[in-house]
């Protein structure tokens, strides 16, 4: 790995922090990446299942998820994590991820993490072959490629830095908020940054300078190199050994900021944790020493680094190593952006003709398309294309719904409706009122109950205990007439078509199991038509490959419900205009099929 | 967020409090006080528990951080041959330590002011071992020698052996590597207890957290009786949050002859402790004449380093910086007028004593993500209640900062300070970050 990281790089970003975040797509929006850097957010305690964030003028949704291991299997290809835990969780966030694996970089913002476990993250990383850049940074960059949340600062300095587009340097600091100044020195002095990283303040840090300069003389595109060294720790030591041993042939300016150090004795801590110098040759004035003795271009002090870098470019310049950057193209992020108010993900009205998920419609329309009302369905409903073996499932149960006859309830209020002249939307907006948890509503009920009950393991026996618990008779169980003996041929329809069409179907034998026991008890309570259903379409979206979870949810928002709709508005519609082609009159009940009781109201 | 050292009576009551789990073969009787002045140890030998220090001779010494006390005369083992100090003696020669200052052989000067008394253990020199622990580089590295006491520090090379433990070493290897180690000159008969000593002292610095523990000497008398005499001890205070309940309530001293704070850096160090963001003060000399209020800690050191740079080659000193100190991390407007504030305050107490300028050196580094405008306003508040005290002392600032909103931070700062009267001085990010220092020494 020459380059931390690349134009196609993707983070998982573990935090939902959406300052961050939209800094980071302001970025990617500027530099005209293809793929958003941030694929996905871990926001353990969050309910939602996305956040909007602007993509320059509009706007795009970031998935969330609840684990990073979640997170990592939907978006395999992400392999940077951005650890925005807080100090007392960021441990194990790490920890976490390397053992996942599929990780190249991983980056720690706390600040604070105690020493011991940060040694223990930092190897454990390093022996997986993971780079961690932190604890306690504000991130690295690769100008006109990825940046990691805040490092460069707004998206106006990040231009003015020239950190938009890969310059020749390379560029090391401890310190996260002279990173930003670094940069800013050498757009002006020089022609920016090609790969720039702050390692961080706390005292162990994943990668340090030597990691990062060491990568950083393999990339091409780091013509030469800068470190902002600081007082303490022996780690610029490393790169002087590194000169020497003919690791790094790349020039280097270094300078070591905490020369202040040497006046006081002891007490006054400069800087960061890690910036305490606990012998002579630790001291700012030494390191600088010491470098400025191996080749290195140190400066007299930190206000002549500027100067210093200006020459060494002048020199690169002359010699032909760095040429003329052109400045590439850049898209501007615009100053005022509005968040919509509406979210679509199913279809789109917006090109020469409208699309169902992705498909014109002419496209599933006609019959030489080979598509049917199940297709539609599947892309409208689900956004997948569903195979055929499904899509005429879903065909099936609308067909075998769609009526049963005026005398119920919902049916019954339709016609009463139309009965009072009411038009044909608003009598089948009355019988589609009807639909609940008492009339069309088994089906939910069934496949909430018997999922239940399969996931959890229990044999019909603790299942109908279960039940009674619950105090509500099993939904999808029973029929007014109808038994083994004397079977509803629906049902033996729509278990025929499963049996021979689906890949498998454990809740339905699963259910067959219940439904022995149920029978043994009563003839009739055999698993009706409702039952049969919504089993059928669990055990449909487990063969299509849905998580449990998912199921779960289609359940819970009802969608086992809105196959009843569809199917059952044909048939109260069918009724309405029955009652309109035979101009009925409008509907009185009968007294005489009315009890009446009715006491005097008492003064109270 | 350092390590942090801790007080030998601290940590030789960690060391009691977990002694059942960790050295259970052996005894150790945590017979030590920590007084202020004599009186209070007289009041302490009447408590329960306490008797000893009436009926057995004692020892007292500073219990401040400082090592090399024997050296500097400050333990009080005999009064007129070792082994011979009793309560009485040892009260009367706290009260006289903390009548007057004391100077340390190292130069460090202040008043004495805690003490710890603890029994005088009678002992030969053959039954003084040393052993510590630290982190070096990336691993714990484990120290012993057969010699305690002071010879062990000359000839450190000869005498101490290492062992290295790497932060992924298991236990069992662990404990091979500190057997393999044993200096040789350990006598047979003691060697396996100072084995598992060895051992179980390492894990107990491992898992209480401990940066830097040191035992010198630790003296092993008859049926594995421990004594401590002398500890010194930093712990890793990020790991807090995990050692509430082990550590308890510990306290992390200031380094002896370290002025006390004042109220104003107790006043900023206690609303950083309230804040989600950083401020930080510290007074390096109250009569100096350059004043920094510097955002981000990376550009407060390099403040620092350039003032001092300057201040030198401009026929001033390193006395002319006044204070260190940084705020970050997004203040509040709130939060940067006080922090502003007492610095004003702070720089106008006291005339120049040559007659010289003010210097306010407002700087800062390309913010990240703090809103320089909103801090600015903090600042300009702070200007307009105190314009008068500023002019007084010809204060003239100068100002350099860039980040989120900085032009609008510029443009507001010097048009309060141009309505105020204030000599002000503006630049942003085209301007080197530490520039200003330059224009403001070189004049």
């Amino acid at each position: 790995m020459n380059k931390l990281y690349t134009k196609d790089t993707q983070a998982i970003f573990w935090n939902n922090n959406k300052t961050a975040i939209q800094r980071m797509l302001d970025y990617d929006y500027t530099i005209k990446r293809e793929t958003p850097s941030v694929a996905a957010i871990v926001a353990p305690t969050s309910g939602n299942k996305f956040e909007k964030f602007f993509y320059g003028p509009d706007e795009i949704m970031v998935p969330l998820f609840k684990t990073t291991a979640a997170a990592k299997k939907a978006y395999p290809n992400a392999d940077v994590l951005l650890n925005f835990a807080s100090f007392r969780t960021a441990y194990d966030v790490t920890m976490e991820a390397v053992a996942l694996g599929g990780f190249k970089s991983i980056m720690v913002t706390a600040e604070g993490i105690p020493e011991r476990l940060a040694r223990k993250m930092n190897n454990t990383a390093r022996n997986a072959g993971v780079t961690v850049i932190g604890p306690a940074t504000v991130g690295a960059i690769a100008p006109g490629a990825f940046k990691i949340a805040n490092i460069g600062g707004t998206i106006e300095n990040i231009v003015q830095s020239k950190l938009h587009r890969s310059g020749s340097c390379g560029l090391v600091t401890r310190s996260g908020g002279l990173f930003n100044e670094l940069s800013n020195i050498i757009a002006i002095n020089a022609d920016g940054i090609a790969e720039g990283v702050a390692i961080g303040g706390d005292r162990f840090v994943g990668s340090v300078f030597i990691d990062n300069m060491l990568r950083m003389e393999k990339n091409p595109d780091v013509k030469y190199m800068v470190l902002l060294g600081e007082v303490g720790g022996t780690e610029e030591y490393k790169i002087i050994d590194a000169i020497k041993a003919g690791q790094i042939t790349k020039p280097v300016i270094a300078w070591c900021i905490g020369t202040i150090a040497k006046h006081f004795s002891s007490g006054v801590q400069f800087g960061h944790a890690g910036a305490s110098a606990n012998a002579d040759a630790e001291t700012a004035a030494s390191k600088n020493k010491a470098m400025a003795e191996a080749g290195i271009y140190v400066p007299s002090s930190f206000n002549d680094l500027p100067a210093t870098i200006n020459k060494l470019y002048a020199e690169l310049r002359a010699n032909e190593t760095i040429s003329e950057i052109p400045e590439p193209d850049m898209s501007l992020v615009p100053k005022v952006r509005r968040s919509k108010e509406f979210i679509c993900t199913i279809s789109d009205d917006r090109g020469d003709e409208a699309t169902y998920a992705g498909f014109p419609i002419s496209s599933v329309a006609t019959p030489d398309t080979g598509k049917g009302i199940g297709d539609v369905v599947s892309l409208l409903w689900f956004k997948k294309q569903y195979p055929k073996w499904a899509t005429d499932f879903i065909e099936t149960v609308m067909k075998t719904v769609a009526d049963h006859g005026p005398a119920v309830s919902g049916a019954h209020n339709a016609k009463v409706t139309a009965r009072a002249g009411k038009s044909v939307v608003e009598a089948l907006v009355t019988g589609l009122l009807t639909i609940g948890p008492r009339f069309g509503g088994a089906i939910d009920g069934a496949a909430k109950y018997f999922k239940h009950a399969d996931d959890n393991g229990m044999d019909p026996k603790a299942f109908l205990k279960y039940m009674k618990g619950e105090g509500v008779p099993i939904p999808g169980i029973g029929h007014r007439i109808k038994s083994l003996k004397n079977p509803d041929l629906r049902v033996t329809g729509l278990m025929k078509y499963a049996s021979e069409n689906f890949p498998a179907t454990p809740l339905l034998d699963y259910a067959r199991t219940v439904e022995a026991l149920t029978t043994s008890k009563k003839e009739n309570l055999i698993l009706n038509v409702d039952g049969t259903i919504g089993i059928l379409m669990v055990d449909m979206w487990r063969a299509l490959g849905y998580e449990e979870s998912e199921i779960d949810e289609f359940i819970e928002s009802g969608t086992l419900n809105a196959f009843f709709i569809v199917g059952r508005s044909i048939g109260f519609i069918g009724h309405i205009l029955d009652e309109k082609r035979l101009a009925m009159p409008m509907y009185r009940h009968p007294m005489d099929d009315i009890l009446y009781d009715v006491p005097v109201a008492e003064k109270i | 967020m350092a390590q942090k050292a801790i007080r030998e009576y601290d940590g030789k009551a960690l060391f009691s409090k977990q002694w059942g789990n960790y050295f259970s073969g052996f005894h150790y009787g945590f017979k030590s006080v920590l007084v202020t002045n004599g009186a209070e140890l007289l009041a302490k030998a009447e408590e329960h528990g306490f008797e000893w220090l009436k009926q057995e001779a004692l020892v007292a010494k500073p219990d401040m951080l400082f090592g090399k006390r024997g050296k500097n005369d400050l333990v009080l083992f005999k009064d007129k041959k070792p082994g011979d100090v009793s309560l009485a003696a040892a009260a009367k020669w706290i009260d006289e330590k903390i009548a007057h200052p004391t100077t340390l052989l190292s130069g460090q000067h202040g008043t004495l002011s805690h003490f710890i008394i603890e029994p005088f253990t009678p002992h030969s020199q053959e039954q003084e071992y040393y052993i510590s622990a630290t982190c070096v580089g990336e691993d714990d590295v484990l120290y012993m020698s057969a010699e305690g006491g002071m010879e062990v520090e000359e000839g450190w090379d000869e005498k101490v052996n290492e062992v290295v433990i790497p932060i992924d070493m298991s236990d069992a290897d662990m404990e091979h590597a500190v057997k393999a180690n044993i200096p040789a000159d350990i006598p047979a008969e003691n060697r396996a207890s100072f084995t598992s000593f060895a051992i179980a002292f390492f894990q107990f610095y491992r898992d209480m957290n401990f940066a830097y523990l040191e035992i010198n000497p630790i003296v092993m008398l008859e049926g594995n009786h421990m004594a401590i005499l002398d500890l010194v001890a930093r712990l890793d205070d990020t790991a807090g949050f995990l050692m509430r309940d082990t550590w308890g309530d510990i306290e992390y001293p200031t380094a002896f002859g370290m002025e006390d704070q004042s109220p104003e850096e107790k006043a900023v160090a206690d609303a950083d402790s309230k804040s989600g963001a950083s401020l930080k003060l510290t007074i390096l000399n109250p009569m100096g004449r350059v004043w920094t209020m510097v955002a981000g800690g990376g550009a407060s050191v390099v403040y620092a380093d350039t003032i001092a740079d300057f201040a030198e080659a401009n026929g001033g000193s390193i006395a002319d910086l006044a204070n260190y100190g940084e705020y970050s991390g997004g203040p509040t407007t709130g939060e940067t007028k006080f922090y502003a504030d007492t610095i004003v305050d702070l720089m106008t107490r006291h005339k120049d004593p040559k007659g010289q300028d003010k210097i306010l050196i407002i700087g800062g580094a390309i913010a990240n993500f703090t809103d320089v405008a909103k801090t600015f306003t903090g600042i300009i508040q702070s200007f307009e209640a105190n314009a008068d005290k500023m002019k007084e002392h010809n204060t003239k600032i100068y100002v350099r900062r860039g980040g989120p909103n900085y032009e609008k931070g510029l443009k507001d700062i010097k048009e309060a300070a141009d309505r105020l009267g204030l000599y002000i001085e503006v630049y942003g990010p085209e301007t080197h970050v530490t520039d200003i220092v330059r224009m403001a020494l070189e004049k």
